[in-house]
């Protein structure tokens, strides 16, 4: 373990085949922990993140020096409360927090770049099951993460079918739809298409595709929210100036908005980690393995699946969820399932949104009082 | 916990799997996994609901039974428990069908159309009738289907369903009805509990 830039890192010695065919072994895996584990280590919750999250999951991330990115539902006496539960975070293989990534150097000690692995959803969870064995961890008590953690919470149950108690996929599919994979590619070309990119290259040109990226965050961050809470938030609201200038600055605060967003997001994540891993999300169809049946993938787990989907999502839409709860039961699994009424988009799972952090809350202190 | 929570739990021995159809905020659940280690998974359409199942550390899933029986496989529940809704429904009769095919059983409860302060209100006050199974204005109703315990007995048969137990219910007790006294049952009973299968 080292703890640069107060990160936590496992060094994994087993070799990991990836679905590339590629084997990749002695690879870091960045990781934090929040509260303790208890004596029987029965009270551990491995939380997956989303495309841009990372392993600091709630209090200040050392690293930005922001709010963790599921602050409002991770913590003391909060919905997964600390207090009670050990929580476990690692940031995903092909990521840029710490986890073996295209910004790590190869063998010959060159950055990685473009030739870094693609790697998938089922790479990143079987590289994170090495965090249970890191902490003696037999079962977990549940698993959880919304959107691409939805998508790994899924996969790991698959992978693992009695590491987990209960299961909580959030706002996800099981399968990469056709628009999710053309906004994602959206995002791609607007970082390719950056003359800074270098095929890659730009750290060591000294370089960065930040135009790209920010552009790519800013298509990427309006599928994230709903048209009626965009609407409500910014309507035609003029930024900071009495009338339309007649130009090209940014007359509204939606614009402005975005562009700040966009800004910000340069910062602090790395263009080809976005590559690595808007191709994983795309390359995500947990039924393809078992000829398009679902159900299979879940045959073998006896765990208690919780699913939750917001009405304002469009992005993994209600049906999406509902077709992974629809599977679930043509096997007879324990699986419950809520829609959460909420105007912010995709967004809800990581935002204020009562009525979903009472339900998650809900369903683990009770799950957990049966065990 | 209301008499015909009571009547319904009777109805199914300890250990079984059982699906509550509008299951609403879990009452019957709750008392069935407490008192009979059920294995009891409930289905229902308010949010509302939904949440005061999840706080209980029921497992619900929130759909519409019209819609989301059709996930089910065939018996794949012991019983399946429909109380008080069936005349709610566009279609009764595709829902009736879903429960049997979902559950080895069902137990279906109506509200009882035929009862004699039903047929009095509409008699004498020439108004759609109130009562407290049908506490709701004819605006306001959700019933779509109103029926009575004979028009219920008559549709079951029709349908080569199995009863296995028809009880009457009033505010007292409940009884059995058989083909002999239906005419009674219809009459005094203001609530219809039928333990059926196809």
């Amino acid at each position: 373990m080292n703890t640069e830039k107060n990160i936590k890192t496992l060094i994994v010695n087993k070799p990991l085949k990836l679905d590339c065919g590629k084997t990749i072994k002695d690879f870091p895996i960045a990781y934090e922990t929040y509260g303790s584990l208890n004596s029987k280590k029965d009270n551990a919750i491995l939380v997956f993140h989303a495309l841009t999250g990372d392993q600091f999951v709630t209090g200040i991330n050392p690293v930005t020096n922001k709010e963790g990115w599921w602050s409002y539902a991770v913590g003391p006496d909060k919905a997964i409360d600390t207090n009670k539960y050990f929580v476990i975070c690692s940031n995903v293989i092909g990521g840029c927090m710490g986890s073996y990534g295209p910004s790590h150097k190869d063998p010959d000690q060159k950055i990685f770049g473009t030739n870094f692995p693609v790697i998938t959803i089922n790479d990143m969870v079987n590289a994170q099951y090495n965090l249970l064995d890191h902490f003696g961890i037999d079962k977990l008590f549940s698993i959880t993460g919304g959107s691409m953690g939805g998508m790994q919470v899924l996969q790991f149950i698959s992978n693992f079918p009695d590491k987990s108690k209960t299961v909580i996929p959030i706002a996800t599919t099981s399968s990469h739809s056709a628009q999710n994979i053309a906004f994602n590619e959206l995002g791609r070309q607007a970082i390719t298409a950056d003359s800074n990119w270098k095929d890659g290259n730009y750290t060591s040109k000294d370089t960065n595709p930040g135009k790209g990226l920010a552009v790519a965050r800013m298509a990427a961050h309006i599928t994230y929210l709903s048209k009626k809470g965009l609407q409500e938030k910014f309507g035609r609201k003029l930024q900071e100036r009495e009338d339309l200038k007649f130009g090209f600055d940014a007359d509204f605060q939606i614009e402005s908005y975005l562009r700040y967003q966009g800004s910000v997001f340069v910062d602090r994540f790395d263009a080809n980690s976005y590559l690595y891993i808007t191709r994983a999300m795309d390359y995500f169809d947990l039924a393809k393995k078992f000829n398009g049946n679902l159900s299979e993938a879940f045959i073998n787990t006896n765990a208690k699946f919780f699913i939750i989907s917001f009405t304002s999502d469009w992005l993994y839409p209600t049906q999406e969820n509902k077709d992974i709860v629809i599977a679930l039961n043509s096997i007879g699994a324990d699986v419950g399932f809520v829609e959460i009424e909420s105007d912010k988009g995709h967004d809800s799972f990581l935002l204020d949104v009562p009525d979903f952090l009472s339900a998650l809350k809900n369903f683990l202190d009770k799950s957990y009082e049966e065990n | 916990m209301k008499n015909e929570f009571q009547v319904i739990a009777d109805l199914i021995e300890k250990d079984k799997k059982v699906l509550d159809v509008g299951c609403a905020d879990g009452t019957l659940m709750k008392f069935l996994k407490d008192n009979k280690n059920i294995h009891i998974r409930g289905l229902e359409i308010s949010k509302e609901k939904v949440q005061e199942c999840i706080a209980k550390g029921l497992t619900v899933i929130e759909g519409n039974a019209e819609k989301d029986l059709k996930q089910f496989p065939n018996k794949s529940f012991d019983y399946v428990v429909l109380s008080q809704t069936l005349q709610a429904f566009l279609n009764p009769e595709l829902v009736l069908d879903e429960l049997l095919r979902v559950g080895k059983k069902a137990i279906v409860t109506i509200p009882n159309f035929g009862y004699w302060k039903v047929r009095f209100h509409l008699l004498f006050k020439g108004t759609m009738p109130i009562t407290k199974t049908l506490p709701d204005e004819w605006y306001n109703t959700p019933n779509l289907h109103m029926c009575t315990i004979k028009d219920f007995f008559h549709f079951v048969k029709s349908k080569d369903i199995k009863i296995f137990k028809s009880l009457a219910l009033n505010d007292l007790n409940s009884s059995i009805i058989n083909e002999s006294n239906l005419g009674v049952k219809n009459l005094f009973a203001n609530l219809g509990i039928f333990l059926i299968e196809k």
